[in-house]
């Protein structure tokens, strides 16, 4: 009889790690979550916290240095003038307008995809609705700059349909219209709607698949006309996936600065001021100030969201 | 066969198609269910009968034929308009609606006074043996309570045809067999015509005042659960609801004196030994036990008999132990059973 090894072999590092962690469960945690608290805590937090500091301090108007002072200056001087508030009005109309339509449009398109498109359809539809985030956005909001302009297909496409009267009837209502679609405010809507419109349909969708179809027949069963059983049974429980969808759209509006710089009639929505007073003034405190303006807004938004339970449909 | 040819027709179908693509999930279908007739449509998954349901509901449009609904034409009216009220399978209760906002939720449409509605809850609450849960969520519910919920959500509105679908398939046994007998008492309570649609032919046979048995999207036989399981006339039928053997070709020329298949039930047939004297009204055939199942109260075995074919035979454990019924696989016996109880088929 050969003589067998009496021990077993050792097993390898990947499986008394493995085992380790099966004993000290405590520890798996902390291996997991390691990179993103170190991520989070020092990056997006330790950055968050610094421009919150900044925003305390002051500029010196004479010398334009940065006083390391904290104090409540900057903002009971600079931040809330008449012109700052109606950048500050503008930009969140601008933000509840572009929410608004991205949902009416969204909605529709959403209900298709998750109770008529058949499987190769809805396939083609999600491709269709991810593929423009695929392109650059800078490119994409020049592109429409080409669009929306006076020598502009969208404007061509008017004229041709006999069209051209309303559009420059639209266009000489004052506070939205300008010289042309790419000159106005109604252009820098009609931009912000398309770029964000993905991340609105989205959750909606995410939101629909999850409403069984029988709980929408039983509602006709019951006498429901199609109207009452979209306003009693298919929207409220779309309605987190809208809310859900409507932080996107909402947030994203409130914070950008591109499109507005590109399309529009100059006038400033808050991420243009924070770019402008940050690098061409050097006024690090009032743009910090005014970056704490969308965050209120959007720590309000946030917790009427959660009320309204939209963190269960993302 | 039409058991309750005074009462008024509640629904009338008259060769009702509905083909999807190529499938013929209900093919050239011919029915007529009565008032206040308890009627089941029985059948193995994919055989026709939830469409035939859906068909009635609004849920679905004929491809062909004409669906009456108390003699009204129904080609075009939607489900909404349609005095039928559904209990789903799968209960669709809606789930951001508490329990009595679910039942009253089709007398609120009707604009039904709030204080109607809620005595009118109250009410079929109690009926349906769920009091005082009308702040509960559907979520916070067992499943045989949710069931409860979507019969008294269609119930309350007094619909003239309550239809539904396997409703109890997603129940325990012995909630199940409970909800049988409170249905069918419910249903002679509110005297409302039941359609019931259901694979589980114990089921269709238990509750049922009528039942039609469905394959392949056709009807094979409608009558009462007795004609059906004593006489069934068609192959398909004889297998599907209780269990049958079917006899054919030449031991069905020995046996009978014709080669016109036919069908006898297991528990029919009696193991008796070889040197047994058979009378004329009798059929005999000799076999050999091939396998034994016992199965408490009653024992079944497959015997083969000459010509090669299997035969179930049914026994009660009257007087034998299982040590005595196991024992018996391979004894040599005589199968005898009475020629009035064989069933001659069609088609077959």
């Amino acid at each position: 009889m050969a003589t067998v090894p009496t021990n077993p072999p050792q097993p390898s590092l990947m499986r008394r790690l493995g085992a380790f962690f099966f004993r000290h469960p405590n520890w798996s945690l902390v291996a997991l979550l390691i990179l993103p608290l170190f991520w989070l805590g020092v990056f997006y937090l330790g950055s968050l916290a610094a421009l919150l500091t900044q925003s305390f301090f002051r500029l010196d108007g004479f010398t334009g240095r940065v006083i390391r002072q904290f104090g409540l200056e900057t903002y009971q001087k600079h931040l809330f003038t008449p012109s700052n508030m109606d950048v500050i009005g503008r930009t969140f109309l601008m933000a509840l307008a572009v929410t608004i339509m991205s949902a009416i449009i969204a909605f529709p398109l959403a209900y298709y995809m998750a109770r008529y498109a058949t499987y190769r359809t809805r396939g083609i539809l999600y491709l269709l609705v991810l593929l423009p985030l695929w392109s650059s956005y800078i490119v994409r909001v020049y592109t429409w700059k080409i669009i929306l302009s006076q020598e502009g297909v969208l404007t061509w496409l008017l004229n041709l349909c006999g069209l051209g009267g309303v559009l420059q009837a639209v266009l000489s209502i004052p506070g939205i219209g300008g010289s042309s679609l790419s000159f106005s405010i109604l252009g820098t809507f009609i931009v912000f709607v398309y770029i964000w419109l993905p991340y609105m349909i989205l959750p909606i969708n995410t939101a629909l698949e999850r409403v069984p179809k029988s709980v929408i027949e039983a509602s006709s069963d019951l006498g429901a006309s199609p109207g009452y059983t979209f306003r009693h049974v298919i929207l409220p429980l779309a309605w987190p996936g809208v809310v859900a969808g409507s932080i996107f759209t909402f947030s994203l509006t409130l914070g950008d600065y591109i499109i507005p710089g590109v399309i529009g009639n100059s006038s400033f929505f808050i991420g243009q001021v924070v770019f402008v007073q940050q690098g061409t003034a050097g006024n690090i405190p009032l743009a910090a100030a005014f970056t704490v303006i969308p965050i209120v807004i959007m720590a309000i938004y946030l917790l009427i969201a959660r009320q309204q339970g939209a963190f269960d449909a993302l | 066969m039409s058991a309750q040819p005074s009462a008024s027709l509640a629904i009338r179908m008259m060769d009702v198609s509905r083909h999807f693509g190529d499938v013929k999930a209900v093919d050239h279908l011919n029915l007529d269910i009565y008032d206040g007739e308890f009627f089941s449509l029985l059948g193995p998954s994919g055989s026709g009968k939830t469409t035939c349901l859906r068909l009635i509901a609004g849920f679905e449009q004929p491809s062909s034929g004409s669906i009456l609904l108390h003699g009204q034409e129904m080609a075009g009216v939607p489900p909404f308009e349609r005095d039928v009220n559904t209990v789903f399978q799968d209960y669709a209760l809606f789930p951001h609606m508490t329990v009595g906002q679910n039942v009253g939720y089709g007398l609120m449409i009707k604009k039904v006074p709030k204080v109607e509605i809620n005595r009118r809850v109250t009410e079929m609450l109690e009926m349906v043996r769920l009091p005082g849960l009308d702040n509960r969520k559907p979520s916070q519910l067992s499943g045989g309570q949710r069931q409860r919920v979507a019969l008294a959500r269609a119930l309350v509105n007094h619909p003239r045809v309550l239809l539904l679908d396997e409703p109890l398939g997603a129940l325990d046994l012995k909630l199940r067999q409970q909800m049988q007998i409170e249905l069918k008492a419910i249903q002679q309570q509110v005297g409302i015509t039941f359609i019931f649609v259901t694979h589980d032919q114990e089921e269709a046979l238990t509750m049922s005042d009528r039942l039609a048995v469905f394959n392949l999207g056709k009807i094979e036989q409608i009558g009462t659960p007795a004609e059906v399981y004593e006489r069934p006339t068609t192959g398909f039928v004889a297998g599907f609801v209780g269990t049958s053997n079917l006899v054919k070709g030449d031991l069905a020329q020995k046996l009978t004196g014709s080669n016109q298949t036919f069908s006898i039930r297991p528990e029919k047939i009696f193991i008796t030994s070889l040197d047994k004297y058979v009378t004329e009204d009798m059929c005999s055939v000799t076999g050999t036990i091939r396998d034994v199942i016992y199965l408490g109260v009653y024992t079944r075995y497959l015997i083969e008999v000459e010509g090669g074919t299997d035969l179930t035979v049914v026994q009660q454990n009257l007087e034998v132990t299982s040590m005595d019924v196991l024992s018996a696989r391979g004894n040599r016996v005589l199968l005898v059973w009475s020629k009035s109880n064989n069933r001659p088929l069609v088609g077959a």
